[in-house]
Formats: structure tokens, sequence, C-alpha cells
């Protein structure tokens, strides 16, 4: 059988003010970077809820780029800073996970940055297709303990929540 | 789901159906995706008859959705919003997907770029099945417009706002108004002199009913929106009444305190502690300068009172701020110089001869420190031979890669100066010259048969060290001549370095102040590079001049006109649209926290003490969504970009996924469902 190289799928949301323009400059200017990742846009990168990424993740995603306005740069002020903060902790998270640092990734990109967006995407393509697929709803689906899973989280619950005689 | 979606994929001639199988992409919609009735590829869907294709699926198909495959939003939304409006379809019932800029144009692999087009589209459909009709608002426009920056740009567009009717509050940082162009001496290429041409216009100002001019005075602070803002202004304290003030000029001639005048005169000429920048100062009240002025620092002195003829001195003075209501802002904030220190080899504050652009200026300039004689800093010398530096802290990685654009042709009036007033010899080391609007590339011609020496390569070293014969008491340019391929020390009495203009050194701090943004060198950005140099990201904002980029004279007039017209047309039309895309709190889901309240940057969401949750006001939000995202209770959503419709986005990016071809992975039903 012959290896096919992996293709990692990645799902970035983009800014409307900075990133989203940058990807345009990317496009204007036909600079050329690989077409794993898709793109949202969003207002800002204050929008993006770390449900998004979980979601996507657990949709099938192997990675997920949030983009926004560099600090202080923000459309909406200070917005980014707010992004910047959840994906700290989001990143946090996603390590007791088990999730790679690299899967997600936070990048600044100006309207003016076409070619480093096309660069950050390059890097991070490249990356993923180090670490392998993640496999998220693979794992999730085949292990078929899901439900016990479930169960015995409720159960923990009510035993932490006894009170002792 | 019951929606009926047509589907219209463009060409954009070869730009994206050269590496997109568009008519695949159609097929493949119209049989894989659910609710789409109608999907179509097109040559040009932009022009009118690509919209009328639209338009007549809409009446003839009833379509209660539209997808369109073409290029960014940002170009061409509104034109397929107008498109479904025309045939009765609610415009924010249709979805772009960007195929060109980031598709197409980005791709190198045409297979990978068609598959990644199908997703886009997929991810488009399912998004816009679950958009929902809004409205956009419209809300009245305040007819008074800010002018911040008096330079010529912000000059321009407020007599031309003025001389349309409308009121105009015009403030400046400085006492006077006239900007860097009342420094000059002469103007490239006809030579004009630059204060006759300035000076009516400044005084048009002075005169002008319709503008209040505000000198002496910053913005502290703006709030609102287009057509609706607050600005507080400081007007720092003059310790001048205005109302008395004559400008006769007694208190200057009288003050004993002579200051080196770092800012009008770029420190080669003196000023008193009390004193106008120059003599045709609009306005014509004078400023005591604090720091200076012998009364504040030791209790004494107090000559401008005894001897001002209106008792117009006041000394208790203090800032006082002014709240002003307008309906638009126009910034014409203007440049710093290039700290030509920064390049110590150039020797500029080591080595007593070299100069400034600016310092030359004002020395050429018939009202300066020399009264226009071109001298050395020994004040009489005459130099018998000049180097002009090209480039300095501009087109220079180090510091500033752009071209600073008027630094070409201010040499060349230099040179042409320096010929005419002295008989020396002129060189000029350039790296390209670029003399490149009308008359220009004339006027270089002229320098040339004038006989002024130029030399093509960047300046290595400024030196006093002599190496040869000829070069002692000399400033010695050494450079490598790249067009006979040889270094070349050249020894001159005078060096002037062409300092690069940059962004002001608050320019960030004022473009947030605003809301919106700086490039990454600092200038302010505009929405359209090509087709919308002076409006910003932020309705209601606009730029001119060259804090939005370097530009010579007429470029910056041309855009201060530029931004007036585009205020004048929204005076004109009375009001404004908004984006109808806010944030709405569903009250029976807030629990009260007021996490949201801090979080929003606007102040638009207000706490009802009452009813014990929080409310967005509309007219303040601008729809960012960052309380959206934060709501532990999820009861925000934001119009146009609720979780549903991007979630439906993410299924639709990761259909190959979901439904499994080519992964071989599984979808897990629940998990891409809510």
């Amino acid at each position: 059988m012959e290896e096919k190289t992996f293709e990692p799928r990645i799902i970035a949301f983009l800014c409307n003010w900075c990133s989203y323009r940058a990807a345009d400059l990317a496009g204007t200017a036909r600079i050329k970077y690989p077409p794993n990742v898709r793109m949202i846009r969003v207002m800002c990168s204050g929008r993006v809820d770390p449900t998004f990424i979980l979601k996507a993740l657990a949709m099938g995603a192997d990675g997920v780029m949030i983009a926004g306005c560099h600090p202080g740069e923000c459309h909406y002020l200070e917005q980014n800073y707010k992004a910047m903060r959840r994906y700290a902790m989001l990143r946090h998270t996603l390590r007791q996970f088990g999730v790679e640092d690299e899967r997600v990734r936070l990048q600044w990109a100006s309207a003016a940055e076409g070619a480093q967006l096309a660069e950050a995407i390059r890097e991070m393509v490249e990356q993923i297709r180090q670490l392998g697929p993640l496999q998220w709803p693979t794992y999730w689906s085949e292990n078929g303990r899901r439900e016990e899973a479930l169960k015995s989280i409720e159960r923990e619950h009510e035993e932490a929540m006894e009170v002792p005689a | 789901m019951s929606e009926r979606v047509g589907v219209y994929i463009c060409h954009c001639g070869s730009n994206i159906a050269g590496m997109v199988d568009v008519a695949q992409v159609a097929e493949w919609a119209k049989e894989n995706l659910e609710g789409v009735v109608v999907s179509r590829d097109y040559k040009f869907m932009c022009s009118s008859l690509g919209q009328e294709l639209i338009e007549e699926d809409i009446r003839k198909e009833g379509l209660t959705r539209v997808v369109v495959g073409a290029c960014s939003p940002h170009l061409h939304e509104k034109t397929f919003r107008r498109a479904c409006a025309n045939a009765g379809l609610n415009p924010y019932l249709m979805q772009m997907a960007s195929l060109r800029e980031q598709i197409s144009w980005v791709s190198e692999d045409k297979a990978a770029a068609t598959e990644k087009s199908k997703l886009a589209i997929a991810a488009a459909v399912k998004r816009v099945q679950l958009h929902e009709e809004l409205e956009a608002s419209r809300v009245p426009v305040n007819p008074t417009t800010l002018v911040v920056g008096g330079g010529i740009a912000g000059i321009q567009a407020a007599l031309e706002l003025a001389e349309g009717g409308h009121q105009v509050y015009l403030v400046e940082r400085e006492p006077s108004i006239g900007g860097h162009m009342a420094q000059f001496d002469k103007t490239f290429p006809t030579l004009d002199c630059s204060a006759c041409i300035l000076t009516p216009r400044m005084s048009d100002v002075e005169v002008a009913e319709n503008i209040t001019l505000l000198s002496y005075a910053e913005v502290e602070d703006v709030s609102g929106f287009i057509g609706n803002f607050q600005v507080r202004v400081r007007k720092k304290a003059r310790y001048v009444k205005e109302e008395l003030c004559t400008g006769c000029g007694i208190c200057e001639e009288k003050c004993p305190k002579k200051v080196v005048d770092e800012i009008f005169e770029a420190g080669l000429g003196y000023r008193k502690a009390i004193y106008r920048p120059f003599p045709q100062a609009v306005p014509k009240y004078p400023v005591i300068d604090r720091e200076n002025c012998i009364y504040f620092e030791r209790g004494t002195c107090k000559a401008c009172e005894k001897f001002c003829p209106t008792n117009a001195i006041d000394f208790e003075q203090q800032d006082s701020f002014l709240d002003l209501e307008v309906g638009n802002v126009i910034l014409a904030t203007g440049f710093d110089l290039f700290d030509c220190t920064k390049i110590p080899q150039y020797g500029y504050g080591r080595l007593a001869n070299v100069f400034t652009n600016l310092e030359f200026e004002r020395m050429c300039n018939a009202s300066g420190p020399t009264e226009g004689k071109i001298v050395l800093r020994d004040g009489v010398t005459e130099p018998k031979s000049v180097a002009i530096v090209h480039c300095v802290g501009s087109r220079d990685k180090r510091f500033n890669p752009y071209c600073s654009a008027v630094c070409c042709m201010a040499a060349l009036k230099f040179g042409h100066l320096v010929m005419e007033k002295t008989d020396a010899e002129v060189y000029s080391f350039y790296i390209d010259m670029r003399p490149n609007f009308k008359d220009y590339e004339e006027f270089y011609d002229r320098l040339l048969e004038e006989g002024m020496h130029f030399v093509r390569g960047r300046v290595a070293e400024i030196t006093d060290a002599a190496r040869q014969p000829g070069e002692e008491g000399k400033l010695i340019v050494q450079v490598e001549d790249t067009l006979i391929g040889q270094q070349r020390r050249v020894p001159v009495d005078m060096v002037i370095l062409m300092g690069a203009m940059e962004p002001r050194a608050d320019a960030t701090e004022v473009a947030l102040k605003f809301g919106i943004s700086c490039s990454m060198a600092g200038w302010f950005t505009e929405r359209h590079p090509k087709l919308d140099p002076v409006a910003t990201m932020t309705e209601g904002i606009y730029i001119a001049g060259v804090c939005q980029g370097p530009k010579d004279i007429p470029a910056s007039v041309s855009q201060g006109a530029a931004a007036a017209a585009r205020v004048k047309s929204l005076i004109t039309t009375g009001s404004v649209e908004i984006e109808p895309i806010v944030a709405t709190i569903h009250e029976e889901f807030c629990s009260g926290c007021r996490i949201c309240n801090d979080l929003c940057p606007f102040n638009a969401i207000d706490f009802d003490d009452e009813k014990e949750v929080s409310v967005v006001n509309e007219a303040l939000c601008k729809g960012c969504g960052t309380c959206v995202a934060a709501c532990p209770a999820g009861a925000i959503t934001g119009a146009h970009f609720s979780n549903e419709q991007i979630y439906a986005e993410i299924e639709g990016l990761l259909l190959d996924v979901i439904s499994g071809n080519g992964s071989g992975r599984v979808r897990e039903p629940e998990l891409a469902e809510a």
C-alpha cells in the first residue's frame, strides 16, 4: 500500500478587520499557501468562544487557528486581549486533554500582513503534519464506552456530594 | 430544512475558473447539499447580468437563501446584498464564500482547490439556512464636523466644509495652525513661496464664520458613533485671554527670556517665553511657555503683563475642557521627522555642519533664523560645496522600510536653492531618483542642466577625519558610486540629511482614541488602499494628509478635500445606515452576573437595576461579539454571527470528515449536531 502524506484539516477563525483582510491581501498578492486551512469570518477574535475550538476539534479538525489584530490595534479597541486571555486558559485545558500546544494557535495578523499570515499557515500545517491526525471523532465514537463514562461521572459526582453521616 | 437555497459560483474570468473547476463545484453543491435547489456557475457574477441571474432565480424559483461563491465579501458583499434586495429578498439572507482570495489565488493544485471550494460552499450553504432577516437602522447625522490637525490637509478639509455652509471645529495642538508647510521656504517643483500660498488659506480659516478654531488644544476623549460623536477637547492654558488680546506683539518684544525654538525653527533659532511661532500665526494670540517663563520659574517678572495694553495676560488661567457634539471626524495629524541622531555614522549632532532637511528649510526661509542666507553652523561662512544625502531613515530596514515619497523632490529643490543663493557645488547621493508626479521629472531635468551632481549610492559614512590631500577641514562623504562601481570620498563643507517622514510618536494612541487602526509602520489605515483612501474602518472617521502615509502637499490637499467631500455627502443625506450586526440579551436567560458589562469597550451594555438583567444599547453596540462569547448563560446572541451559524459553518468546512469520504473517520452524530 502506498503511503499518502497526511493532510491536516485546520479551521481558522479570522477577525473581519485585520486577519480576514490579511487573507484577502495574501490572495491579491498571489502568495501561495497550503490548502489545508479552511476559514471562518468572525467580527472580532474576541467573538471566538472556546466552544468553537472544541467543537471544531470534536468534528474532526486537526488544528484550529485564531487570527486577530495585533495587540493594541483591535478594531474594537481591546477585544483581542480578551481572545488572548481565553486562549491561554483554553490551552491549559487542552493540555490536560492531551492536545498538543501546536494544534491551537493564536496568530496576530494585521491587514497589511498577508505574507506573514501565509507563512504562519505554512508553519502550522507543517507542525500538525508532524503531529499526525487528532482523530477526536474516531476515538470518541469507537470505544463504545461513552455511556459508561458518562454514568461514572454522575456516580462520582453523587458520591462527592454525599454528606457524611 | 425547508429553505430553498440558490448557489452561484463565479468564474471571475479566469481568476477563479483557472484554478477551481467551477462547473464541478456547482454540480456537486446541487447533488450533495441539502436545501440547494439551483446551482449555477457564471463568468462574472458581479456584472449586471450576473446579478440579474440571481434576481430572476429568486423570483422564479422562489429562493429563500442565496450563496455566492466569488471574491472576498469585503469587495462585493454589498453588491449581492443589493441584488437580493432588488428581488425582494432580505439582503442578510445572502452569504458569500471567498473562493478567489482564499482559494484560487493562493492555491497551486487544481484538485485540492476544487475540493476546498466545495467545502467553502458547503459551509456557506449550511450557514445561510440559519440566517435571519435583519433590518439596517438609520440614525441622523449631526452636520457639525471635527477636524483634528491644522496643517494644510486639515485646513483644506475645514475650509471645504465651511464654504459649503457647515460648522467645523478645527483642533490644533500647537499655538498656530499651518503645520509643517508653514516652516518651508519654497515648494517644489514650481518654487512658489510656501508662506505666500499658505497664509491666505490660514487667514481664511481665521475669518470663516463656520469654523471654530481651537488652537493649543488636544482631543482628550471620543465616544459615540457615526453621525453622533461626543468629543472632549482640552484647551491648554495659554495664559493669555483670547477675548482681550489684539495680537499686537508687544509682550513678545518685552519678554526678557530667550528660548531655543525646537519646534518651529527646528532648533536653529530663538523665540521668547511668550511667543507666537511665526509672525503670521493664526490665531494671532501668543502663548506663554510655562517651562521657560521667568514668572513661573521664580515668581517675579510679569513684563508681559505690565506692557500689555489690553490686560490680556492671565497667569492664573487653567486648562479648560470643551464638550463637542459632532457627526464626523477628519484626522489630519501629520508626521514627525526622523531623528537623524539614530544614524551615528552620519554625524548629525556631532559634526556641526551636518543639517537636517527641516533645519535647512528654516535656513532658506527669508523669515528664518539666518534670514534666508545659506551659511554653516558658525552663522557667517558660506559653503563652497554641499552634499545632500537621500533616504535617511527611509528605505532602510533598520528604521523604516517605506519610501518617504517627498525627499527626492525636496532634495532637488534644495539643490536649486543652494545654487541660486551661493556658488557652491551640490552633490546629491541618491539610491533611486523618484520624481514621479506632474512636472516633477521636468524639474529633475532642470537640475541636471543647472549642474547639480548626482551620485548613485547609499552614503556609508560622513566623517571629518581627513585622509587625503584636500580633505582637511571638510566633511568627507564616503560612498560607493554604484554607477561607476567605485568607492568615492567627496569632501564638502555642508551636509543635508533628508530625514524620513515618520508617523507621529503618539499615532497609535490617537488611533486607539478614535477607534481606527495603524499599519505596522504606524500610519493610519485607510478603508481600502486603492478605492477608499480617506475613509477608515470606523464609520464616520476619515483621514487626510501624511498621517495616512508619506505624501507631498498637493496629495495632502487632495485628501483633505476628498475627506471633506465624503463628510459633505453624509451631511447632505442627513442620516446613515447602521449595520444590524449587534448583540441582544435574552432577559429570561440573563442571570444578572454583569460579566458582559465590563467586557464591552464601548459601554454598550447597561445593567437594568429593576429587572436585574443586562441590556444592550443597540446604538452603541458595534457587534464585536465578545460578550456573546463570554456569557456563561448563553443569554446573548450576536446577530448574523450566532453560535448556531458558526457551528453550521464549521460543520460545512469539515464535511469531508463528517461524511467520511477520504479519511476513513466516522462521524459521531451527537457531536456534530447541536
